[in-house]
């Protein structure tokens, strides 16, 4: 499913092919679109030419309906596609300063490769600029690194600001730009043509136009009518190829390989707890947090396990297994890293890690028609407080349990997608 | 299509640019086909950046080493060239060059107001690209690889800097306006 890494697809010659033809396209696009005249970027800024505002915007626009139907139809998954990270002052800041190099200068970056592309001097002097500000940067970086990092909030999107459906968001953003396209046509009138305000022409007439824009709100309406993958959806997506790591129990993790890695310091652990609030607060592990299935479905909540360091491992669990492998498949859907299912459940842990005499017994179960029961009965509820149990490791050496078990955790690593300007 | 570019285009007999909403709606389907087989969109800033560390580590390449921004990008063996960035840069100057060609644009001259000398624009131009890559460092990435393809993805940084840039430019455009006009 896309979108895809071409490199890894191709190989490297094959995929710098088909990036060098995106370059094409774009260089060609900007240059037909008088991106390489300086005198035409500049106007912009005064009111009497807004090419670039409507090219840009139209360009957002139109990849951004394109991108975000497709993914309501399922043809893209929007969670492997690079989002620039938001740094959020450093960019305000940078993009204050680009606007006064805009003025100045009478391009940016990409558009002066193609001034230069078409022989015209001042983008050559401008690219030459670019290098050299890039360069004093890179020397002076080190002088404010606390403030070039700062504000990170990581891949964070509008719907995610505004609280709103991502299909919404699409949909204001189109007709955002459909109402500043209408006052973009009469500020060239008025300022580029100097027509006098009673004789501009308020209503649009050119029917290409209208039937552009009613074309992308169509579009956009039905990203919002469709809506985004669900959970569910996005595990039919990676169904066949994880399945198997259930089948063959390769991330299922023996209490004794838990009990490890939460006393790695080289692994930072993040137990969850699928249980209800009863069971949770009878007896859970040392740092465990209990998690609703909602939780499971909140982009917020499954955002906050994804933008975690490399050497984070996630174990979920429940009194058996039926529920932990359900939150197991909607965590993997979601694209959280490292996850794995505690072998067993609480049930197991608690017979391979007892509590002390008194406070919890064993009860038989006869026909268990809810796996899901917690097979022991409680005289009080003790959360993790009871520490042996809890946390076996921390009162006892791992070998005074005398344990066999195979080793399941492997780490792996996020792909790291870089965007065009990294 | 209005009419000064009718009339400039008389003057100097290149075809007249297209409509800027066509333009922008094939940009959006480069943009759109970029992250369809690619995951990420355009870019031209960071591709600049690796060419000219590429260029300072022929010169002075412990100097790229010990500086860590430097490094990154061309730091021990590593070729800042090979980058799939500064593929879509060479891709980029083609595509301007062609469509240059083909309508009848590609020709050596300098882009300036009436009221400045081509040196002066030179020197203008320089600065301002100057000013412009040092930001575009600070807000990691220029106007194509941070507004326009952060955008089109709804990233809050990419919308939070595309607004500056609008409002560090009509900032200062009045201070500016000999230059152009």
């Amino acid at each position: 499913m896309a979108p895809f890494d071409i490199i890894a697809l191709l190989g490297k010659s094959l995929g710098y092919m088909v990036y060098l033809l995106i370059g094409v396209g774009f260089g060609a696009v900007l240059e037909m679109s008088g991106f390489g005249d300086s005198r035409k970027l500049s106007a912009q800024f005064y009111l009497k030419d807004m090419t670039v505002l409507k090219v840009m915007f139209t360009a957002i626009v139109v990849a951004m309906v394109l991108i975000f139907s497709f993914s309501s139809m399922q043809f893209v998954d929007f969670s492997r596609v690079y989002v620039n990270p938001t740094y959020l002052i450093p960019g305000i800041l940078g993009g204050l300063i680009m606007g006064i190099g805009f003025v100045i200068g009478g391009f940016c970056p990409g558009t002066s490769i193609v001034a230069l592309s078409t022989l015209k001097v001042d983008g050559f002097m401008f690219a030459i600029g670019v290098a050299f500000g890039g360069y004093v940067f890179g020397e002076s970086v080190s002088l404010f690194q606390g403030f070039q990092n700062s504000t990170y909030m990581g891949r964070f999107i509008l719907p995610e600001l505004f609280g709103i459906s991502t299909g919404l968001t699409v949909l204001l953003i189109v007709l955002m730009a459909l109402v500043m396209f209408y006052w973009a046509e009469i500020s060239e009138s008025f300022f580029g043509k100097k027509i006098s305000w009673n004789d501009i022409p308020k209503l649009p007439k050119n029917i290409v136009k209208i039937i552009a824009s009613a074309l992308l709100v169509f579009v956009a309406l039905f990203t919002l009518i469709s809506g985004q993958p669900t959970p569910e959806e996005r595990w039919n997506w990676i169904k066949n190829k994880e399945s198997k790591n259930l089948v063959q129990r390769s991330v299922f993790v023996h209490p004794g390989e838990l009990a490890e890695v939460m006393n790695d310091t080289l692994f930072y652990s993040t137990l969850l707890d699928v249980r209800n609030e009863t069971d949770y607060n009878l007896f859970h592990l040392d740092n465990a947090k209990r998690v609703t299935f909602s939780n499971l479905h909140d982009p917020a909540y499954i955002k906050k396990l994804i933008d975690v360091p490399d050497n984070t491992v996630v174990v979920v669990m429940s009194n058996n297994e039926t529920d932990a492998v359900k939150a197991w498949k909607l965590l993997r859907a979601q694209g959280v890293m490292n996850v794995y299912i505690l072998d067993g459940g609480i049930n197991r842990w608690l017979k391979i890690f007892p509590l002390k005499p008194g406070i919890a017994t064993p009860i038989t179960v006869e026909a268990k028609a809810d796996n899901e029961i917690l097979d022991y009965r409680f005289t009080k509820s003790v959360g993790d407080t009871i520490l042996i149990a809890s946390n076996p490791f921390t009162e006892m050496k791992p070998t005074d349990f005398k344990l066999q078990f195979d080793r399941k955790v492997k780490m792996k690593k996020k792909k790291v997608i870089t965007g065009g300007c990294g | 299509m209005n009419n000064s570019q009718v009339q400039s285009s008389k003057k100097r007999k290149p075809k007249p640019y297209i409509n800027p909403y066509l333009g922008g709606a094939l940009l959006g389907l480069v943009l759109f086909l970029a992250y369809f087989f690619t995951s990420a969109g355009l870019g031209a800033s960071g591709a600049i950046s690796h060419v000219q560390v590429a260029l300072l580590d022929v010169f002075f390449p412990h100097h790229v080493d010990e500086v860590g921004y430097f490094a990154e990008m061309a730091g021990g063996k590593v070729n800042p060239l090979d980058s799939s960035g500064v593929m879509m840069l060479i891709g980029t100057l083609l595509g301007g060059a062609l469509s240059g060609l083909i309508h009848g644009r590609l020709k050596i001259e300098t882009r300036k107001g009436p009221n400045i000398s081509n040196k002066k624009r030179w020197i203008f131009a320089f600065i301002g690209g100057a000013i412009m890559g040092y930001g575009a460092r600070m807000a990691r990435g220029c106007t194509s690889g941070q507004a326009l393809s952060g955008g089109a993805v709804l990233s809050v940084g990419s919308w939070a800097f595309m607004f500056s840039i609008f409002i560090g430019g009509y900032a200062l455009a009045y201070f500016f306006r000999k230059v152009w006009n």
